[in-house]
């Protein structure tokens, strides 16, 4: 089995990934190689099974609500010191609207 | 010289070394090791002379100098360190300065540890063998030509070449267990939520683990203890109390319940079989009461883990878009470009490969056919455990199907690699506790590995059993 250009770049658009002539040639591949593993997953009976995120939220062992009490959060200017691009407390980025 | 946590203790109170002193012969040594290896990306001398000049300073007022005190301590590149690079082994952050700390790491720096230097790793640790890394593979100390393990290949290189005392790694389905069973040391992978996974660069949240590496079994269950419990800052944590474990080593094992699991060992062979079936019967000799068990949706494991963890990945990795931290690609004229030709250059052949598939499970059409059939299966082999834990206390399992292999032996085929995770990722799948303790080598010399597994927040138990088959 092998995923089709067309497959590989509809699931490449949908992960924001740009990939070249030869990565969609291999991942077509690679993946129609690894799904084709999966689809043992339909074998089995899970017939009445809950699916299971982790086993503690089955459990009760983590209390997920806190006090809704204010904590600071991380200053602008540290938030902003890996941006490759910032000004004026913001990140930069491209344009996102054309003006016409 | 082999140093513990309790000799290091020893000689620091007894006034035979500084902190200090030992910090810069640590930093010494792993400067001039690590050529050899590629283990540690960066050294951290002026935040290890600060945390040892502290210890001295504690010591010198009389003061309790905490459980890790002065121990050379070297942490993966996935977890973060205030004003320490980390670059999670990828280029897209390549230069990434953290503005914290994560839990883990400032809980050991309060115990008295010293950050020696950030540990090399598979890409966003994605990997077996530590040959994903952007910034070059590592080499096994013990093998020059053959690989450490992934994905926490450098932090396990670093405690077997003796570069650092103990050293903190990430599991997400073998990542510490698999590299410590290929490096010849002690790796744990915790109950899932016992250690706070906040600042723990997100891989697969449901399945990712900070856990220690070590020389020998008392010391990584001492460095677990200062890490584990509760977090506010992760909701994930668990509440459990944690039991003292660096004393649960040294307790008798006589008439403790062992289960081998059959579906692993029919597909277990050559040396590795040989040396968990050796290690077996000491466990035998230890009076310990082995009996055979079945976890029988073993063979559907490695399907359900591959989905979920790509499922959770190509979300978590969706903040790498090149806005707010990391590389940004720089021909992009559109906000939609920049997004993706920042990850396309800057995620390497596996880390992209995994979000795809991920995005794919996820994908409108194949969600319920593959995610949530992988979480019920996930259920299944929860259960399987489940079941088995009311008859035995332990279970022991190879770790990998074989030893160190050599760089480039295995990389061109994802499939095979992900197929050799087999008994490691079972347990990920169910949250148990699990690690591997060396069990021995083979005629080449390379280290094997035996697992031990127990039950959901029994990692005395687990120490207990280890410890005792260290010391046969």
């Amino acid at each position: 089995m092998k995923l089709t250009e067309k497959e590989v770049l509809y699931v490449a658009e949908l992960a924001n990934l740009s990939l070249s002539a030869e990565e969609i040639e291999r991942m077509g591949h690679q993946l129609g190689g690894i799904l084709e593993h999966m689809d043992k997953l339909a074998e089995i009976d899970t017939e009445g099974v809950a699916p299971m995120t982790q086993f503690l939220s089955a459990e009760g062992e983590t209390d997920t609500l806190r006090a809704d009490i204010e904590r600071p959060s991380l200053a602008n200017d540290l938030a902003l010191e890996n941006a490759p691009a910032a000004g004026a407390g913001f990140f930069k980025v491209p344009k996102v609207i054309e003006r016409s | 010289m082999t140093r513990t946590i309790e000799s290091i203790r020893e000689g620091l109170v007894a006034r035979q070394f500084t902190a200090v002193e030992l910090a810069t012969e640590a930093l010494a040594f792993a400067e001039k090791e690590n050529p050899k290896t590629n283990a540690y990306l960066l050294l951290s001398p002026e935040r290890a002379l600060a945390a040892a000049a502290r210890v001295d300073l504690r010591i010198a007022g009389g003061e309790a100098p905490g459980p890790l005190a002065g121990v050379p301590i070297a942490v993966k590149d996935v977890i973060l360190t205030k004003g320490l690079r980390t670059t999670c082994g990828s280029k897209i952050l390549e230069h990434y300065i953290p503005p914290y700390d994560a839990t883990a790491v400032q809980r050991i720096e309060a115990a008295g540890a010293v950050i020696i230097g950030k540990t090399n790793c598979d890409e966003f640790a994605m990997g077996s063998s530590n040959e994903n890394s952007a910034y070059g593979p590592v080499r096994n100390p013990l093998a020059l030509d053959r690989v450490p393990g992934g994905s926490s290949g450098g932090s396990a290189a670093v405690v077997a070449q003796n570069t650092a005392v103990l050293s903190l790694g990430s599991d997400t389905g073998g990542s510490i267990r698999q590299p410590a069973s290929f490096c010849g040391v002690v790796g744990v992978t915790p109950t899932y939520g016992r250690v706070s996974r906040y600042g723990l660069t997100a891989f697969a949240s449901s399945l990712d683990h900070i856990g220690p590496f070590a020389r020998n079994v008392r010391d990584a269950a001492t460095l677990l203890e200062v890490i584990s419990g509760r977090d506010p800052l992760d909701s994930t944590s668990a509440n459990a109390p944690v039991p003292n474990f660096s004393a649960s080593p040294g307790g008798s094992v006589r008439g403790l319940k062992v289960g081998v699991p059959v579906e692993y060992m029919k597909h277990a062979t050559g040396e590795t079989a040989a040396r968990v079936s050796e290690a077996i019967d000491s466990l035998r000799a230890l009076g310990c009461e082995v009996s055979d068990i079945s976890l029988p949706a073993t063979d559907y494991a490695i399907a359900a883990y591959y989905v979920i963890c790509t499922a959770e990945a190509s979300s978590n990795l969706a903040r790498f878009d090149g806005a707010r931290y990391g590389f940004r690609s720089a021909d992009s004229g559109t906000l939609s470009d920049m997004y993706r030709n920042t990850r396309g250059q800057g995620f390497g052949a596996e880390v992209k490969l995994r979000i795809m598939l991920g995005t794919y499970v996820l994908s409108h059409g194949y969600y319920d056919a593959y995610y949530v059939k992988a979480q019920k299966v996930r259920a299944l082999v929860t259960r399987d455990f489940t079941n088995v834990f009311q008859s035995v206390d332990a279970i022991v399992a190879p770790v990998s199907p074989f030893p160190a292999f050599r760089l480039g032996e295995k990389s061109n085929d994802p499939m095979e690699m992900y197929l050799s995770d087999i008994y490691t990722i079972t347990g990920s799948l169910a949250g148990i506790p699990c690690m591997s303790v060396p069990c021995g080598v083979t005629s080449d010399g390379l280290p094997v590995g035996l697992q031990i597994l127990c039950k959901h927040f029994d990692e005395s138990t687990m120490f207990r059993l280890a410890e005792a088959f260290e010391k046969r």
